[in-house]
């Protein structure tokens, strides 16, 4: 069977510009982020970031790389407001599909359903249809007659999920309480970047949890990275909570120099290092 | 109460934050086996007030993905999938902030100003329009002011009664109250208007009217937000809250 082991580099090389990219995760937990990085080192830009917003979408902001945004809301959880993303958006330098949480989770079971959309009693009333202006709204057929908004499929070209454990086969384990929607950004994608904290053989994964947390299968796999402490700053719990004094030190420092000290390395390596390094100095 | 202090203290007046714990749990009551979805600190302790007293059936989480009883014991599992499957059945009444709210409960918080490029962009619609049109909807304001409690919301995030009435989403809209430091409020003025229902002791109508960017509908004379049992604020001083944490949410 195919090893779909890959690096972050070598998944970067199958992204490009102008791309739709869905980044699995929710606000600051669980986010691919040295895929993110990755995707800093590139040259890759105009990108439809698709997201739960946390950090993924402050960093891709702040350099510039976004040229429309599909989200319910940026947030870096412990601190309420996603800095970058506030900057950017208060400087008009993306395009916003601001959507509804329900809208957003059904637009993602539509797209790995193979549906055109999917009908919420969500977003009738409020301004997401006044921003929105290309959202439809459909009729139940049925005695009821209801009018519910029709979701738009939240396709996607790739998507970016970190996990705890995976095989190079591509199947993938959460060992945190929450799957967050990493498995609907796989299958709603074209095709699906898995990072994980360790690459474990198949037979490891039931040893580390119930059956029920493999949460990604293998047919909608791409490639798999190993990458640890790849969601840093997020969490990725139980192998790590958030780095709250990192993320404090991200969102209270300026763009250029934050970029400059710990995302200019030629990898991933370069930043775990200068993360180390920084905490070192905190001592 | 022990009857062997040689020197009994003077009971400590009731503060205002305790008022809103309280004003927060009442929003709860007769709620049945649902979840109480608080957000923010006073909302929560009323939370556990009220399972703690009137409405023990309440289920809460741990704010991750877990149902949890008061002592902490995990008793459900509730990731936001599923968490959003409560939303859209019903079974929950969440108790949301509110950067601005209007007289027909509009809510906001989003962003202020132009949405196409915000004066402050703030966190985002989140889940505030699928949570309005499924399950009951209360918020929380804890500094009252006519920067929150605007005539026009510039996002409606929380859909109003007037809004939903007008895009016909009325089937389970319900907004039951609005508490703020001030007092509480609920939409039984006119067409389903925002109307002071109580006001917390120490606060007077012209000081809402003066800190209110629109006029809420007053019938009569106002009451006064209800005190709390000597039972209820033992509980908050000494078991829900003992850090007095409210005191920084509410600071009057």
């Amino acid at each position: 069977m195919t090893d779909k082991s890959m690096t972050p580099e070598e998944v970067v090389g199958q992204l490009h510009s102008g791309m739709t990219v869905g980044i699995g995760g929710w606000g600051s937990r669980r986010k691919p982020m040295a895929l993110v990085r990755a995707l800093l080192r590139s040259e890759i830009t105009d990108l439809t970031v698709i997201s739960y917003g946390g950090p993924d979408v402050g960093l891709l902001a702040a350099a510039g790389r976004i040229r429309r945004l599909v989200a319910p809301f940026a947030t870096l959880d412990s601190i309420p407001l996603e800095p970058h993303f506030r900057a950017a958006r208060e400087r008009a330098a993306f395009t916003l599909t601001e959507l509804d949480e329900a809208m957003f989770m059904w637009g993602l079971h539509a797209a790995a359903n193979r549906l055109p959309f999917l009908p919420v009693r969500a977003g009738l009333g409020s301004d997401v249809m006044r921003v929105n202006p290309e959202l439809r709204t459909v009729l139940s057929p049925y005695d009821d007659g209801e009018e519910l908004v029709a979701v738009p499929a939240l396709r996607m070209d790739a998507a970016l999920v970190h996990l705890n454990r995976a095989d190079r086969l591509g199947n993938a384990q959460y060992l945190g309480p929450d799957p967050y929607f990493d498995d609907l950004f796989c299958e709603a994608a074209d095709a699906a970047y898995v990072s994980c904290e360790q690459l474990v053989e198949t037979a490891e994964l039931t040893k580390s949890g119930p059956p029920q947390s493999l949460l990604v299968s293998r047919h909608s796999v791409t490639g798999v990275v190993e990458t640890p402490n790849g969601a840093h700053f997020t969490s990725c719990v139980p192998d790590y909570d958030r780095d709250e004094a990192f993320q404090k030190l991200y969102a209270a420092t300026p763009w250029d120099e934050f970029s400059a000290r710990f995302l200019s390395g030629a990898g991933e390596h370069d930043y775990q290092l200068a993360v180390r390094t920084w905490h070192e100095e905190q001592q | 109460m022990t009857t062997t202090d040689a020197t009994p203290t003077a009971p400590r007046a009731v503060s205002r934050a305790e008022y809103c714990v309280i004003a927060c749990a009442e929003a709860w009551r007769d709620n049945g086996e649902v979840l109480a979805s608080p957000m923010g600190l006073v909302p929560s302790f009323g939370a556990r007030l009220a399972k703690r007293t009137f409405s023990p059936d309440l289920l809460l989480t741990d704010g991750e993905a877990m149902l949890v009883g008061l002592d902490g014991t995990a008793e459900g599992w509730l990731p936001y999938r599923r968490h959003l499957t409560m939303v859209t059945g019903g079974r929950r009444h969440v108790m949301m902030g509110a950067s601005q709210i209007d007289r027909f409960g509009n809510q906001n918080i989003s962003c202020i100003g132009d949405w196409e490029r915000p004066a402050r962009q703030l966190l985002g619609v989140r889940g505030a329009p699928v949570n309005t049109l499924n399950n009951p909807v209360s918020y929380w304001v804890p500094k009252h002011s006519k920067r929150v409690f605007v005539e026009r919301v510039d996002m409606v995030s929380g859909v109003g009664y007037d809004r939903a009435e007008a895009a016909g989403v009325t089937r389970f809209h319900r907004l039951p109250r609005v508490v703020s430091d001030l007092g509480v409020f609920d939409f039984a003025g006119p067409g389903h208007s925002m109307r002071l229902a109580s006001l917390h002791p120490g606060v007077t109508v012209e000081d809402v009217l003066a800190a209110t960017g629109f006029e809420p509908a007053i019938t009569g004379e106002v009451p006064y937000t209800r005190e709390p049992t000597a039972g209820e604020l033992r509980l908050i001083r000494e078991v829900i809250d003992p850090q007095g944490l409210r005191d920084r949410e509410v600071r009057v």
